[in-house]
Formats: structure tokens, sequence, C-alpha cells
């Protein structure tokens, strides 16, 4: 497709190397690594408490890590901000929408980096719609979204189109690395295969796609790889070949190892 | 609720075709038909036929539209920056005491500088700015650094700035106005008042600025969603501290406007200011809630209420009437607004 691929298919694009992350007196993160390829599709999974949304914090920029390292091609960076993620290409798409609901799709695309005129129109801030509307049209059908209308407010699009544009948007300026909290946690059974098809999409276009999900029908369905994380750490990293829902589940609770299940220290 | 979170296309080209292709004018047609400022527009339109049919010698005189046009003037400044204030989501409760508070002030050092020339009154002009852009700088500050609602923070400023302007002038209005001032609002160009002319041409840049540019792109997504507009790395309180500083100005530059029209600072004359400006914007098909709002429509709501206490007034009804008609009409236009998005969207 039209993307430059940031790797070639498998490519490590995105990597943690004993993350720890400390709140107060509780430790979120605990030595956590993290694996990210090119062209694929990484579930990272884990109970409530695990650690998640705080690796996936620090991998994009929103929280700082106590102590470790994140490569990005291989080489470490450390993000001040999450415009320092957006600008190595790393987009989120968050589980409660980040979407405008009064402004139209490419409004929305475009939403904090607007195009604008060139020359002086441009420097007084005056916005290029037609450009943005077509970027956006060819981003929708590059992921074969379709959209009923390109100019109305997204208000009046459904629950999952609307996910869709949010996606769209994280597909359309991630050169590596698209995250996605439970994308699909607000939607139906129909719209929920839809949005998953739009994630192989996106895996498709040569980024790496990491899905943080509960659902682990989800997961089987999707994943290329799947990151377990568990009491702050990763206690197991698979292929998802012929993996099954207790299999995962079991990895997540413990059941199926050896780590004991009461270590100190550990919250949510 | 048949959702479609993403219809793999038959041919991708197909829907690029659908897409790409430029919106109809059909099709834009029927987005403003259905629109606010085009429902208030038609009713305004409505209105004035009324009057002018009924007393087509006083009402539609050119004095008496002159006059209207002068009236509303004012308040369309001051709702230009209510505009953008509630595009964004926010509140700005102060304006009227912060055009009395610059004017206050800039009357009070266009006498102390003692000559009548433009000089002076340009002084006056970056005066009365100046005070206005303090207090705007004020609201947004407690607004957005000390996290105090808008409601609140523009409630305790109208008070202070009012109380303040009273300090200033001891509690009676100042009447020496430089005369360059006055000619400025009584004078005209072409027959049409240069208020309505200055009015008009604040009214478009502020158009052309919110429906045109980045910065009033921002405004519309600051209001539609703020934490997004954070995470897509606009920098939220900073726009909102923009925008209450340009409401503060615009209340600064209407007081200007007000010197010349009226010759004195009309301590008692604005209390209702901000009232009717949120009226007005509200009649255009703002939402209260953020993220819509067009200055048009701004335009629009300003002048029903003038034109139906001046069409009262020469029909020898009580002007209290009009009053009484704006505040249901108010409260028919937000439920007619919400049942037709309740129609439209979808969830």
């Amino acid at each position: 497709m039209s993307i430059a691929p940031a790797g070639s298919k498998g490519d490590a694009i995105l990597q943690a190397r004993g993350i720890t992350k400390r709140f107060g007196h509780v430790e979120a993160l605990r030595g956590a690594d993290f694996d990210a390829h090119a062209g694929e599709v990484t579930a990272l999974i884990g109970d409530n408490g695990a650690g998640k949304s705080t690796l996936v914090k620090i991998l994009s920029g929103v929280y700082g890590a106590t102590s470790g390292q994140v490569l990005v091609d291989g080489g470490p960076v450390s993000f001040a901000s999450p415009s320092d993620a957006h600008a190595i290409g790393i987009e989120t798409v968050y589980q409660d929408l980040s979407v405008c609901p009064d402004l139209s799709p490419s409004a929305n695309m475009f939403m904090g980096r607007e195009a604008l005129r060139p020359g002086l129109l441009g420097r007084l801030g005056f916005l290029d719609n037609p450009t943005m509307r077509r970027e956006s049209a060819v981003a929708f059908q590059r992921l074969k979204v379709a959209l009923k209308d390109m100019d109305a407010p997204i208000s009046s699009l459904s629950g999952g189109q609307r996910q869709s544009v949010a996606i769209c948007r994280a597909a359309m300026w991630a050169k590596r690395v698209v995250f996605m909290d439970e994308p699909t946690a607000a939607l139906g059974v129909v719209q929920t295969a839809r949005t998953l098809d739009l994630v192989r999409r996106i895996r498709d276009t040569g980024v790496a796609v990491v899905l943080i999900s509960h659902n682990m029908r989800d997961v089987i369905q999707v994943a290329d790889t799947v990151e377990v994380l568990r009491l702050g750490r990763r206690i197991a990293s698979m292929r998802n070949q012929g993996i099954t829902v207790p299999d995962l589940v079991g990895a997540m609770t413990g059941a199926l190892d050896t780590v004991p299940e009461s270590e100190p220290g550990v919250a949510a | 609720m048949s959702g479609d979170a993403a219809i793999p296309g038959p041919a991708g080209t197909a829907d690029a075709a659908g897409l790409l292709a430029p919106q109809g004018l059909g099709r834009k047609l029927k987005a403003a038909a259905a629109s606010s400022p085009f429902y208030m527009g038609i009713i305004l339109l409505l209105l004035v036929a009324f009057f002018s049919f009924l007393h087509p010698a006083t009402f539609a005189s050119s004095y008496n539209v002159r006059n209207i046009f002068l009236d509303a003037s004012v308040l369309l400044i001051l709702a230009v920056g209510t505009t953008y204030i509630m595009i964004a989501g926010g509140f700005d409760l102060s304006i009227g005491s912060v055009l009395v508070f610059s004017g206050v002030v800039a009357a009070q050092v266009m006498l102390q500088f003692g000559t009548d020339s433009l000089l002076t009154v340009a002084l006056g002009f970056v005066v009365a700015l100046a005070c206005g852009t303090a207090w705007g700088v004020f609201n947004g500050f407690c607004i957005t650094r000390l996290r105090v609602s808008a409601l609140i923070s523009t409630l305790g400023s109208m008070g202070a700035a009012l109380g303040a302007a009273y300090l200033v002038t001891d509690g009676s209005d100042i009447r020496t106005v430089p005369n360059a001032l006055i000619a400025l609002g009584h004078g005209s160009v072409g027959g049409v008042p240069w208020l309505v002319v200055i009015t008009a041409v604040v009214s478009v840049i502020g158009g052309v600025v919110l429906h045109m540019t980045r910065f009033g792109r921002h405004t519309y997504l600051v209001g539609s969603n703020p934490e997004g507009s954070r995470r897509a790395g606009i920098n939220v309180s900073g726009h909102l501290l923009k925008l209450y500083a340009l409401s503060g100005l615009l209340a600064g530059f209407a007081a200007m406007l007000s010197l010349g029209r009226f010759s004195t600072t009309t301590l008692e004359g604005h209390a209702n200011d901000p009232l009717e400006a949120i009226t007005a914007v509200v009649l255009g098909g703002t939402a209260l809630t953020g993220g819509r709002g067009t200055i048009i429509g701004t335009v629009v709501g300003v002048f029903i209420p003038a034109v139906l206490a001046n069409g009262f007034i020469i029909m020898g009804i009580q002007p209290f009437w009009q009053m009484v008609v704006i505040g249901f009409v108010v409260i028919a236009a937000v439920y007619a607004d919400q049942i037709k998005r309740q129609k439209g969207e979808r969830l």
C-alpha cells in the first residue's frame, strides 16, 4: 500500500527493557519488558493492576519511567511528553473517544495538526480545508472505511464509525506504532468485527499495532503475538499459534506457572 | 442502530470517488437550511416584513433603520466575543462591567490628556483596549490556572470591574468626552453611521477568523472535546486564555464606541449586556455545551430582539413585552434545537 513501512515486517520497532514505575509506595511496573514488531499486531494483556496502562502510558510519552529503557528501532529514546512520541510516529487510540462530535471527519483527522494554506494566508493561520478533506478521504479509503458524509459533524455517525475515525486518525499519523486501548470495549458484535478488520488493515500498512484488550477472543482473532503482564512484569511472550482462551487466562492469572501468586507491593 | 464501524468498500475507488466528490451545492443548501441561523434569519425577515407592512412610514424609515443598527452595534461587538467564548464551552458574565470600567478609565485618561484631537481618541482606544484585555486575561487566569469555573470567575470580575469603575469616578458618570470621539459616534460615511461600519468590520473579521483559521478551528475543538484536544496536542488552557482576553478586548473596544455614541460613561447602562449577548448568541444557534456556533447566527440573534423592541415601540405596545417575548423565544429556540439534534444524532 502507499505508506512506506517503517521497517520490514517483523523488525522490532518498539521495545521496553526493565521498566519500573513507582507511584509513591506503589510499584506499578517492576522490570517490565515489551516488544512490538513492524507489521504485526501485538496484544498486551494482563489482569487489572498488572501494569498494562502504566506501561502504555510510558511507551506513549504520558509518563516517564522510574528506571529502564525504551528503544525505538533499536535505539534508546526518552519522551518528555506525548508530543515527543507523536513526533517519532507513535499514536494512541484511547478507550474513551478522543474525537470532537461537533466537527467533521476531516477536522477530526487533522485535530491539532491542521493543514494551512500556502503563502501569506497560511502564515496568518488560514486553514487548507480542501487538502485536509482530500487527505482524510485518502486515509479512509486506504483503510476501507466508508463514511456516509464527509462534511457532517461526526455526532451523526454511529459509535462504531466514530471509533473508526479515531482509529484512522491514529493510523494516518503513526509512522511506527499505534496503541489501541480497548478499542472494542464500547462496541457491539458487528462493530467489533469491523474494528478488528480495521486493526488488521492498519497492521498490513507496516506499522506495529499494540492492542490492549480484556477480550481474549478479540486477542486470539487478531494478534500475531501476545505479551502477558502480571504484577508489573512480562511473564510471557507468545506467538499466536494454537493458543486458546484458557491458555491466556492461565498466563494472566498465574494458574499455569510457578510464580507465587501473592507478591507484595503491587496495586492498581 | 446499524453499526457500520468500517464497511469494507466493495471497490475502494468507488468509495473514494464518493468521498472526494466536492460537496454538492444542493447538499450545502440543504445543510444550511437545516441550521439555526437560517431559521432565525427567516424569523428576523418575517418580523421586519411584518413591522414594515404595518408601519411603512415609521418602521421602515431610514431614520428608524439607522437607529436599530446603532442600538445593535455595541451589543454585537460584545456578542462576537461571547460567540467565541461559548463555542469554546465557556461563559463571560463580566463584559458589561469590563465595558464600563474600560470606558471610565479611557474617559479619565482622555480628560487628563487635555487636548481634543484624534491623538486623544487614539490614546483612549489604547487605554480602553488595554483595560479590557487585562480583565479578560484575569478571567482567563482564574479559569485556566486557578481552575475556578467560568461562571464564578466572570461573576466575580463582573462585580469587581463595576466596583472599580465607581471608585474611579466616585460613583458619577464622566460626561466630558472628546469631540473627536463624539464625531465618530455620530458621524457617518456615505449615509452609513461609522459605528455601524466599524461593527460590520469587526463582525466580518470575527467570522473569518472563526470559520477559516486555525485559531477558530481550535476554538471549536476545545469546546467540543477539551480532553481530546489536549491529547491531540492543542494547548487548551492557552487557547481559553486567549479567548477570554479577546472577549475583554472587544468589551474595551465597545466601550469607546459607547462613549462616542452617548458622550458619557453610562455607569448604569450595561448591567444586562452579558445576558443580552448570551441571549443573542444562543438565538443564533450556538450551543451552550460548546463546539457549535456561527458569527452570522449571532448577528441574526442580536437583531431579533432589537427589531422586536423597536417594532413594539412603533406599534405603541409597551416595549417591556419585548423582554417577555424574547425570554420565551430563547427557551423555545433551544428546545427546538435539542429536538433536532436528538433526531440527527445516533448513539
